[in-house]
């Protein structure tokens, strides 16, 4: 969740204690997000456009083009196997991620995780920055100062960890119904698939849009925010953008330490056309939902 | 000689006579009249050389349909020259129907007449009467809805027999004119084998005609879905409710009893419990007494959905604006 960072060299602490550190160059980058991070962003990502691309055919079955998209796919059983597939690949890493956290909490007694200005944890500081946020829609007051996550950010995470458990137990009732029945009666067959669709219209109209814009489309970050990809930021960037974090940074001298090299072109490159690829075939099954439910 | 020998030798004389004179003013000669052949075949003995019966009752012809028409205008081969030869072409209902031969040519059933060599397989006479031949609204009609699985049955004589202990009959026979007879579900001319996955995903929108609201609760399900996307191996409505003796859920001896649900299910879904039978493979979530929690769920999404658009949506509309305004700067 925190990034991992390079060791500040004991003279940049020491012009710290002192305050005579020079200011950072806006151009120089600062670590934000740690390679695990980047690779589980990574999968989410595909997994999460595979399982939309392969259960849109059934969430929309009447849609003129919902036989096409599965067609895609080796027709409805094929699709079916890759939605498994892809929907077996989110479970277990959303399952790594959770052990993860966990072992660098309890194990490695990782500070910061569950509380504190790096958390995911939602807090008070949210609402009110969401308070903050909304004046400045009306320009009513100042920017707000961001922490490591903002709101919007944190409603992501949750939403996504949230929906893959939800979405995940209903999958598995519905892949495995004999054996749910054990534990469940049949009724809730009918309650699993409603609900599996009903959270899937909801993630993938949420991931579609509403990150897709917040994160990527939004003026200042249009077409796309390469943070992710690349796993780090522009001091400039993050002093405007995340004011408080870097505030802290600067204050405890620690910002020194997130110092990274520039990213190459090459990852430059590779980051713009994941991202490309993504948002493309994002708004695309967007579009093909907005034509099934206008038509 | 007998008379009617006589009478016979006079009759093909006289034609012959007018054909020739025929033959002689002009390149066609005039076709035999409907009164020509009644001389022969209004004869209730008429007979041919090997002994099979040749005799026309002239007034099931006057009777029927096809009263306007002359004999010659089906049998067109014995306009031609009189007598006529012993064999004749079979009459060719597709000259006049074509669309309805089109259609019967494609069907199982004349495949099997035409391509296996399945003599007993229908063609248009064996449903519809020679002679007699009535519209299907005529109750005298054997293709009048009433009649319908009784001439199916003159073949398919099991089904007919599963046919008449279903509800479909029952309703046909409480004077339902509506209620489903062998045609509305398998086609009168268009026939088609009903083992193939491309009938079976049609005949499920055939059910749909008349129980739109059941398909349409069916679709919400996996099976639904499954079928839309034409998929042959999830339930269709037979695979349940079965094909021709389909029964209420409220007798028991129907497949969708709750005394059969087990074994119904289990059919696809081996070891399917009582518990697993309470799936509802017809599901309404804007009906509460059909199930609470399917109902508390929509209700649930049909707040959370639409009230986490509008505040994002709103959220990001509102930041647009501000960026834009602003320069463009985040």
């Amino acid at each position: 969740m925190t990034s991992a960072a390079v060791d500040a060299s004991p003279e940049d602490l020491r012009a710290s204690e002192r305050g005579t550190a020079a200011p950072l160059d806006d151009h120089v980058h600062l670590a934000r997000f740690d390679p695990a991070t980047r690779r589980l962003h990574a999968v989410v990502m595909a997994t999460f456009l595979g399982l939309a691309a392969t259960g849109m055919p059934m969430l929309f079955s009447e849609a003129p083009w919902a036989r096409a998209l599965a067609t895609l796919f080796g027709g409805f059983h094929g699709a079916g196997l890759v939605h498994r597939f892809f929907g077996a690949a989110l479970l277990a890493a959303v399952a790594w991620h959770l052990a993860n956290v966990c072992y660098r909490a309890f194990v490695r007694g990782e500070r910061g995780l569950f509380w504190g200005p790096t958390s995911m944890v939602p807090q008070p500081r949210d609402v009110a920055d969401l308070y903050a946020q909304t004046k400045w829609f009306f320009r009513a007051g100042p920017r707000p100062r961001f922490e490591h996550f903002a709101y919007w950010e944190k409603f992501d995470y949750w939403a996504v960890l949230w929906g893959t458990a939800l979405m995940g137990a209903a999958g598995l009732v519905l892949w495995f119904p004999v054996a749910a029945s054990r534990l469940i009666p049949g009724w809730m067959f009918n309650v699993a698939l409603f609900v599996h669709g009903a959270e899937a219209s909801l993630a993938i109209g949420f991931i579609f849009v509403v990150h897709f814009f917040n994160g990527h489309l939004r003026p200042g970050k249009f077409p796309m925010d390469l943070v992710i990809f690349t796993g780090s930021v522009a001091a400039g960037e993050m002093r405007r953008e995340r004011a408080a974090e870097f505030a802290r940074l600067e204050r405890t001298g620690a910002v020194r330490s997130f110092v990274v090299p520039d990213p190459t072109p090459a990852i430059v490159r590779r980051g713009r056309l994941i991202g490309t690829a993504g948002l493309v075939l994002g708004l695309a099954l967007v579009s093909l939902i907005v034509y099934a439910v206008a038509r | 000689m007998s008379i009617r020998v006589i009478r016979f030798a006079l009759v093909v004389a006289a034609v012959c006579a007018m054909s020739v004179s025929a033959a002689a003013s002009g390149p066609s000669s005039p076709p035999a009249t409907s009164e020509d052949c009644v001389a022969c075949h209004g004869d209730a003995g008429a007979r041919r050389a090997d002994g099979r019966s040749i005799a026309v009752d002239a007034a099931r012809v006057a009777a029927s349909i096809h009263a306007p028409l002359g004999c010659v205008d089906c049998h067109a081969e014995a306009g031609k020259e009189l007598p006529h030869p012993d064999r004749l072409a079979k009459v060719a209902c597709g000259s006049c129907h074509d669309d309805v031969a089109g259609k019967y040519h494609d069907s199982i059933h004349a495949w099997a007449k035409e391509k296996a060599g399945l003599v007993g397989a229908p063609s248009c006479a064996d449903c519809h009467g020679t002679h007699d031949v009535a519209p299907h609204t005529a109750a005298t009609s054997r293709v009048y809805r009433d009649r319908v699985p009784a001439t199916c049955g003159a073949c398919h004589a099991g089904v007919r027999e599963k046919y008449d202990a279903g509800v479909h009959a029952a309703a046909l026979k409480n004077g339902a004119s509506n209620a489903p007879v062998c045609i509305d579900c398998h086609a009168a001319h268009a026939t088609a084998r009903t083992d193939t996955d491309a009938w079976r995903l049609r005949v499920t929108g055939e059910c749909g005609t008349c129980h739109a609201n059941i398909v349409g609760s069916y679709r919400r399900t996996f099976h639904g879905k499954a079928t839309s996307l034409g998929s042959a191996r999830v339930a269709a409505c037979a695979d349940c409710h079965g094909a021709h003796d389909i029964r209420t859920a409220a007798d028991t001896t129907s497949t969708v009893s709750n005394a059969r649900l087990v074994e119904t299910c289990g059919r696809c879904h081996q070891g399917a419990t009582a518990k697993f039978v309470q799936y509802d493979p017809h599901p309404d979530p804007s009906d509460y007494s059909r199930g609470a929690v399917l109902w508390w769920a929509n209700r649930f999404y049909w707040l959370l959905i639409p009230g986490c658009f509008g505040f994002f949506g709103l959220h990001s509309a509102l930041w647009y604006w501000r960026s834009r305004n602003d320069g463009g700067r985040s």
